[in-house]
Order: C-alpha cells, then structure tokens, then sequence
C-alpha cells in the first residue's frame, strides 16, 4: 500500500493504494465519490470517464499511483459554486437526456471535454465524439440534443417531435 | 398551450439532480459496516459432470473466510418459473430445478457452481482462480444449436428430459384445423424462415447484491438491482432460501437499467443471503461486465417459420408459425410466459385475419437462460408478422401500405376479439398509419431515393404496423393461462399532518422517471404542487406489496392503484369537511384543492383536512378514524393494447453492404400520456434497442458453446453515431377504456415495432437497386450478411 495524493474537485486528498489500484477504484472506494460509475471491464462503455489534468480519460483504465499529484475533476465536481448545476448538467436535465442514469456522469464529463475543444459542434461531430460512451436507455437523441443546448445552439430545429 | 404542470406537462425529471451531480445511490456505491466481498467461480465449459471441487488451497488464501459449492445448497429450493406451461398433449412442462449454485453438472459457460468470500475483492478474485483450477468438471458435448437438440435424445441438458424441449405450445389448438384447411384453400401462400437473433439486455448498471444478516433479530437484507423487489423477497422467501417473508427485507435503490434482465431472481442474490448469515458480515457481489453477458438472463432467439395466406389482391386469410424457443440451460422466472402469452396472443397484430395458429416448442440448451427482455415476445411475434406482410405484397406485386390499409382493423371493430383469444379494447390503426406517412414524408421519398442514388447509395423505406398486450396483467385471466403469481399493483398515499405526502408505490423505477411522473398525477388529482409529494419505491418494508415494473404496466397497473389511493383520500376528505363545515357529505365539493359547501364560499383547504385528520379536536371521531393514509390495490381488467406505425428508412452501401438509418418516424397511440417528454424518451430508447437487434446486436455461441460475443469488444452495442434522430409523434389516442388514467403504456413499444420497419427498409432498398433475388436477411443485417445476400 501506497499513499497517493492527489487534488480531486479543487480538494488536495490522500487514500492508500495498491500498486493495482484503478484510478476508478480510488475514487469510489478510497475517497468514496461514487458518482463515477463501473459499466464495463475493457474500456468500452465510458461512464467512468474523468477529467486528468484537464483531459478525459476512462478512470478504469488509469492506475492511481500513475496519477500522483495530478488535477482530477468527477461528476461531483460539475456543479455551480452555489450547488446548482452547471450549463452542461442543466442542459442535460432539460432536454431529458438521461434515463437510469447510470452512464451519465460518463457522458457528462465527454461532453465537457468536447465543448472545451469544441465550442459549437455539429450533430455529426457530438455523435463522433461520443464513440467511446454507451448509453442503453436514450437511444442519445436526448443526449445529443442536451449537448448542442449546451453549446448555446438552437436545438428547436432538432425537436423532432 | 401545453400544461406546466399535472397529468400531460412535460415536468422536469426530479431524479435527474441526483444522477447528475453523482449523487445517485446505486447497489455497489454502497459500502455496509464490515461488508466482505464475494466472486463467483464460473464454469469455462458449456456442459460437464462436476467430479470435485477442491476448496482446501483458496481457504488458506490470504483473506479468504468461506467457500461455498452446489453442496451448501442441497437442502434448499430452487428457483422457480412463474408460470406453468402446458403442452398440447395436455402435459405439463418439464421443469428442472434450478438450484443456487450447480450442483452435479454446469450447463452453460458462465454457470456459477462455486463462490469465494474473502475481506477484499482482489483477495477474493484471486482465491476464485484457484478453486477454479482445482475443480475437476469432465467435458460432455455440448448442446447448442436448437434443431439438433430437439433430434438428438442420447445428448441431454437436464438428463431427466430425454428431447431437450420444455414444452410443445398451440395457441390456440383449437384453431389448428379451421388454419390448415384456410391456408389450403388460400389462392397464395407466403412462407418465411427467419430467426429473432439472441440478444444480451446489457443494461449499463452490472447486477449486484448485498446481503445482510442482523442477528439480534434474526432479519435479513437484500440490497439487489432488481426492477420487483417483492417478488424476488416472495422468491427466496417461499421457493429457494425458506427465510420466513416478514424476516427478509429487499431494497432496490437507484438502478442502472433494466430492460427486463432485472426482473427475475438470480443465485447471486441468495448466495450472499446465506453468506451473510454463516459469516455475520454484509457480503456484497458486484458483477463484471464479462459475468453480465455469461449470466444475465438473454433476450428473444427464436427460429421460425411463418406462413400468410391471402387473396391475390392482398386480403390476409390466415397465419401459421411454428417456432423453436431457446430457453438455455435452465427456466428463469418469466421464460415460460415470454415466448407463450406474451407472443402468441398478438399474433394476430392488428390484422382482421379470421385465423391464426401458433405452434413454438422452447428448447434447452447450453446456453445462459433466455427470457424477457424489452418487448418480451411481442418483438418476435411482430417481426416475423410484418416480414411476412411485407414479403406477400412483394410476391403479389402489390405495395405493403396498401396492404396495411387493406386489412388493417378499422375503428368501428373495437372492442375486437382476436383469434388468439385476446380483446384489443380501443385502436385507431389507420390514424397512427396515416400520421406515420405524413410525418415521414412519404410523398418525397422518391426525391430522397434520388439523392442517395446520386451519393451511390441505396434508398429504402420500411413500414410495420403493430400492436401489442401490455398492462400486465389481469389476474384472473393470467391465472387460467398458467401465471403462478397475481399481477395488480398497490399504492399507498400518506398525507403527512402538515399536508405534504409521501406515496409509496409497488413499481420500481430504473429510468422511467416514477418518482416525478406518480408526484404530477397525484397532484393533478389533489391540485397540490408536486414538489409536495414524494415518491417512495424499491423497499418491501416501506411500500405495499406490489409486482414491480415490467411489461410497460407501470403506469396503467400501478399508476392506477395511485389513482385509486388518491380517490379515497378525497372521499376520506370529503367526510372531514362534511363535520367540520357543519355540511352533508353529498355536499362536499373538491376542486383545486379545497374542500367546499356546493354553492357556498365556505371551504377547508386540502392542509387543513390533513391536519384535522392528525389533530383530531374538531373531528367526527365516532364515525370515522383519524389520519389520512390509505392502500389501494389495482388489478386490470384487461391488458392494454398500445399500436402504432412506424416508418424506417434506410440508405445501403452497394460497395460494402453496410446499412445506415436515415430516418426513424414513430406514430404511436400509447392512450392518455401524462409526461410528453418521457414517453418520447421512451420511445427514442425502444427504438433504438429495436435498430441495434436489426443491423448490429449479435449474441455467438460456437459449437461448444463458448460465448464468441462476451464483451463490448465484441457484441456490437448501438453508440451515438449508429443512430438517427427520431421523429416521434403520440398524438394518436384512443384512450385506453379499463384503467382510470385512460394509459396503455409505452416503455417496449419502440423495441416492438422498429426491427421489422429497419428490415423491410433494407430489403425495399436492395429490390429498388436491382437486386430482387434477395427477399430476407436475417438480422443482424451486418454489412457481410446484406454484402453475400446482393451477391446470391
């Protein structure tokens, strides 16, 4: 067992590792931020996806101690300052883009990432970008909806109702 | 203007806060105190005699605290079918038992017959291994493929059932004569082979379990993602475990995804059960995503064959199928029923067919255990009806919406008795058909066709008109069929003294949005906010007994017993305000939330009721009791009938075969709909499990029954980008006439109609491009498979 420090939301923290340990199992069982969710064992299915150092990254697929130090931002770290959620998770919310929710921290944080790089992606481009996400419950219109709200886009187009 | 608010508004989904701050409580977010951790030892071959286990090495593992084996579990029940079959020779079915943990022989890879309980997961893990390398399981041949299996009697899953078939089903044998002797006389006949590909539910939540044993009170907790809790406590409480029913307390919290795979109860949920007891420590198993494609229950694979006779000019005379139903290596709860009444009663579709007959043997196999999942039966049977449709227009040269519109119900026919002994209450087939085209653009799909042709690509348009039972489910009727088990729901509504509520509701929901849609209708009917109500599911020692959420019946069973609930509030309420506005009863009006004097200004506010029924000092205490809490029980009085018309279409790559869908258009009736926004997400949903089975979803089993497809690596799962946008429309209602809500359910309506449409859109594609030779592709329509079929 090792201990590893790292910042997690803004928040220096520390847990004890094995050399095994995933950067996944640190997280929920170490520090207990549960919001980040196990949906597969071969990087497939993306709702375990995480911000490291500012990039996302599928925290199954990332040993803890190779994180050491780095800037870590989870599901838990999404919301407003003031507890409200933020433009992303609004958007989410508002165009029912989840179901069970299980998948959707995952798809949150992909979607973090692509409008960072991205500021007004097409549908095309949301799509392509959540290759690495599976949702089962959506069938992603919601979600690809959700995304382009985010954006600032007009997604009234897209109702498709 | 739409509503803001109550039955009919789009409200925003309550749950959603939680599960997008990552506050979610799913079964392995939990951590109990001392919790120890379980891993099951799967069997790496699809059938063998199990010679020994050796657990001596994984015992002194470090961490290691118990091993279990079949053998523990000798004395103890199995897990049961819910529902009794019988053959047309009037036999029942053959039922093996289906025991905690194998016992004797493993029958399908992944089939658990030992489990290591150790203080970490690893030091579990690892201890797994080495039970697994000193068990000693001998290899018998493997019984995959289900023809063979049928023919084959020296070769057996359960040794005591000589032909592997559980049962030989007609429905209804009745008709068998009068269907021969109208598909002999049909001046054409259309015959279709085709197989409903198997499919894993994959829910992106794995199952889990955490069992709990208090000593002190000799209680028990299950912590289980299960989308019926109490009926997987009724399960191990009378059938497999014996732990008397009000010792056992089962809690479903928040759970990822369902689709049918988290109805039934599984060994897992009793191992850790009677772990928890001999070790006096929570044991908790979480599955891996591998253990979920071995030991989930599977969905549909069925092979069939279909013949419609008709009129030269497309009038449907008759149908007859007959069918091989995997079940797998053992029952589960629903396997039985899923295949039967929930495929052979719809067999009709929403056809006027004066006769129809349905013969389906289920066969054992080594494989994992096969049963509902979303659409549950009715997917098969409508596939193989509107592939069959569609392929008599063809060969009678005539166009399949025309077809439709031929022989299609009309509205006037309702209530309409089917041949397969259901009565569809209300429809409007012709409406939903209409509004399909309309919204598709029918009319310019040739410019459309033009487009693609330009691009070198391939266009087509499918059609499938459908309908389906659901509501599950009439005891009375279900009872007579075979059901083990009653299928109403219950609802209690507690007013609080202070006049918010809390309503504890026997369904269970895994992303259906229960808990805002149960809080709009209750405050619709009270004309309360909705923020003042909660919704309570998922725990038998909160919420009355009710059969969980399957079979879209959520809304139309338990919603009604909600409405029923609220009903005797108000009449409760009525009796308060009668004693204390000095009124008689017959007086007392409730309207947006008040209780008043009819034709007075005199009026007691819903909050005030409640609390005079709490703080009973001006109060009619000798004729009635305080507080306002009240249960209600709600078994229908018919299933319901959701129908609808969806219109795919399709562009094919003549270079590759590969298969795009470019549109999906959706009209269905679903009767009243209380939330818009969530019945469209459902729709999107079922749609899109319906155009993954079409083009991409495979489940492989080779001859020796190893799972070729045990991983997102390899079973293809429907990502963003296979998907269109859908256009959906529900504004069709004929609402439903046997429930107080008017609701037919909407939650597998999408998986239900969609494979046939992507089909039929595949094949108009390939015959408009040149290639008339093809006239089926079994799904999945992978680009190799439409590839080799344009190639003859």
């Amino acid at each position: 067992m090792t201990k590893v420090t790292m910042t997690v939301n803004g928040k220096s923290v520390s847990a004890d590792s094995e050399a095994r340990t995933l950067l996944s199992e640190f997280l929920r069982e170490g520090l207990r931020l549960t919001g980040t969710h196990v949906g597969c064992d071969t990087s497939q299915c993306g709702a375990c996806v995480v911000h490291v150092d500012g990039l996302a990254v599928k925290s199954c697929t990332v040993l803890a101690q190779d994180v050491a130090g780095a800037e870590v931002r989870t599901i838990e770290g999404m919301a407003n300052a003031d507890g409200s959620l933020g433009v992303i998770q609004q958007a989410f919310q508002d165009h029912h883009g989840l179901q069970c929710g299980f998948c959707t921290p995952g798809m949150v944080m992909t979607a973090a990432s692509l409008l960072k790089d991205n500021p007004k992606p097409t549908e095309h481009e949301v799509r392509e970008y959540l290759e690495g996400n599976i949702c089962r419950c959506t069938g992603y219109h919601n979600i690809v909806k959700a995304i382009m709200a985010a954006s600032g886009q007009d997604v009234s187009a897209i109702a498709a109702e | 203007m739409p509503k803001d608010h109550g039955i009919g508004a789009s409200s925003k989904r309550r749950e959603d806060v939680r599960f997008l701050t990552g506050k979610g409580v799913y079964t392995d977010d939990m951590a109990m105190q001392g919790q120890v951790h379980a891993v099951m030892v799967r069997s790496t071959v699809a059938h063998g005699k199990i010679v020994s286990i050796d657990t001596s090495g994984a015992l002194e593992m470090p961490g290691v605290l118990a091993v279990f084996t079949g053998e523990d579990f000798v004395e103890v029940g199995g897990n049961p079918a819910g529902w009794l079959i019988h053959s047309r020779n009037g036999e029942p079915m053959r039922e093996p038992k289906r025991p905690v943990l194998a016992h004797g022989k493993v029958r399908h890879v992944g089939d658990a017959y030992a489990a290591v309980i150790a203080e970490t997961y690893a030091q579990a893990k690892d201890a797994a291994e080495a039970v697994a390398a000193a068990a000693q399981i001998a290899e018998l041949p493997a019984i995959i493929d289900m023809k063979t299996a049928v023919a084959d009697s020296s070769n057996r899953v359960h040794d005591e059932i000589p032909d592997n078939v559980c049962f030989d089903w007609g429905w209804v044998e009745d008709n068998r004569a009068a269907v021969d002797a109208a598909m002999k006389a049909a001046p054409h006949v259309t015959t279709l082979e085709l197989v409903n590909n198997r499919l894993v539910p994959n829910a992106i939540e794995p199952r889990a379990s955490i069992g709990e044993y208090f000593p002190g009170t000799g209680n028990y907790k299950l912590t289980t993602t299960s989308q019926n809790p109490h009926m997987t406590q009724l399960l191990i409480s009378a059938f497999v475990l014996g732990i008397p029913e009000h010792k056992l307390t089962v809690v479903a919290p928040d759970v990822g995804g369902g689709f049918g795979s988290k109805i039934y109860h599984y060994g897992e949920e009793a191992l850790v059960l009677a772990a928890s007891k001999k070790l006096g420590r929570p044991v908790a198993w979480t599955a891996e995503r591998s253990e979920s494609f071995l030991s989930d229950a599977h969905g549909r694979d069925h092979v069939t064959k279909i013949e419609v006779g008709a009129t030269l000019d497309g009038e449907i005379l008759a149908f007859r199928t007959e069918t091989l139903a995997n079940v797998g290596a053992y029952l589960s709860n629903f396997a039985t029923v899923t295949p039967t009444f929930l495929h052979g009663t719809v067999m009709a579709g929403p056809y006027k067919v004066p006769h129809v007959y349905v013969n389906l043997k289920t066969v054992f196999t080594n494989t994992a255990p096969v049963d509902a999942y979303r659409g549950a039966g009715r997917p098969e049977a409508t596939y193989s009806l509107e592939r069959v449709v569609d392929k008599m227009a063809r060969e009678l040269k005539l166009d399949p919406i025309e077809v439709r519109r031929k022989n299609l119900l009309t509205p006037d026919q309702f209530p309409y008795t089917t041949p397969v002994a259901v009565i569809y209450d209300t429809g409007n087939y012709q409406a939903t058909l209409e509004k399909s085209l309309e919204l598709a653009d029918y009319d310019g799909f040739g410019a459309r066709a033009a487009d693609s042709a330009k691009r070198g690509k391939l266009r087509g348009i499918g059609l499938s008109t459908w309908v389906e039972a659901c509501g599950l489910a009439p005891s009375h009727l279900v009872g007579v069929l075979g059901a083990r088990v009653g299928l109403y729901d219950a609802a209690t509504v507690r007013v609080n003294a202070t006049g918010s509520l809390s309503v504890m509701v026997g369904a269970h929901s895994h992303g259906q949005g229960h808990e805002t849609v149960f809080a709009q209708i209750v405050a619709d009917k009270l004309g309360i906010p909705e923020e003042n109500i909660d919704i309570v599911h998922g725990d038998t020692s909160k919420v009355p007994f009710g059969m969980g959420t399957y079979g879209s019946r959520s809304l139309a069973v338990c919603g009604s017993a909600v409405t029923k609930a609220v009903d005797k509030i108000i009449a409760k309420g009525k009796k308060i305000a009668a004693h204390m506005l000095e009124a008689a009863e017959g007086d007392i009006v409730f309207e947006n939330g008040s209780f008043s004097v009819a034709g007075t200004d005199k009026s007691k506010s819903f909050g005030e009721i409640a609390f005079s029924a709490y703080v009973p000092h001006n109060y009619p205490l000798e004729t009635l009791e305080p507080g306002l809490e009240e249960t209600a029980f709600y078994d229908p009085g018919n299933f319901t009938y959701p129908a609808g018309a969806y219109l795919c279409e399709v562009e094919v790559d003549p270079e590759t075969g590969k298969v795009e869908v470019v549109n999906f258009t959706c009209a269905d009736d679903f009767g009243n709909v209380m939330n818009p926004m969530i019945v469209e997400g459902q729709v999107h949903g079922g749609v899109a499990q319906g155009i993954g089975q079409a083009i991409i979803e495979q489940t492989s089993y080779d001859a020796d029954g190893q799972l070729l497809s045990g991983s997102y690596m390899e079973y293809a799962m429907p990502r963003a980008d296979d998907m269109p946008m859908f256009t959906v429309d529900h504004s069709c209602v004929t609402p439903c006439t046997h429930n107080p809500l008017g609701a037919k359910g909407c939650g597998e309506a999408g998986a239900i109609g969609s494979p046939p449409a992507v089909v039929n859109a595949v094949i108009d594609a390939l015959q408009r491009g040149g290639y008339t030779h093809v006239t089926h592709v079994d799904m999945p329509l992978t680009p190799s498979r439409v590839w080799q079929a344009m190639q003859g």
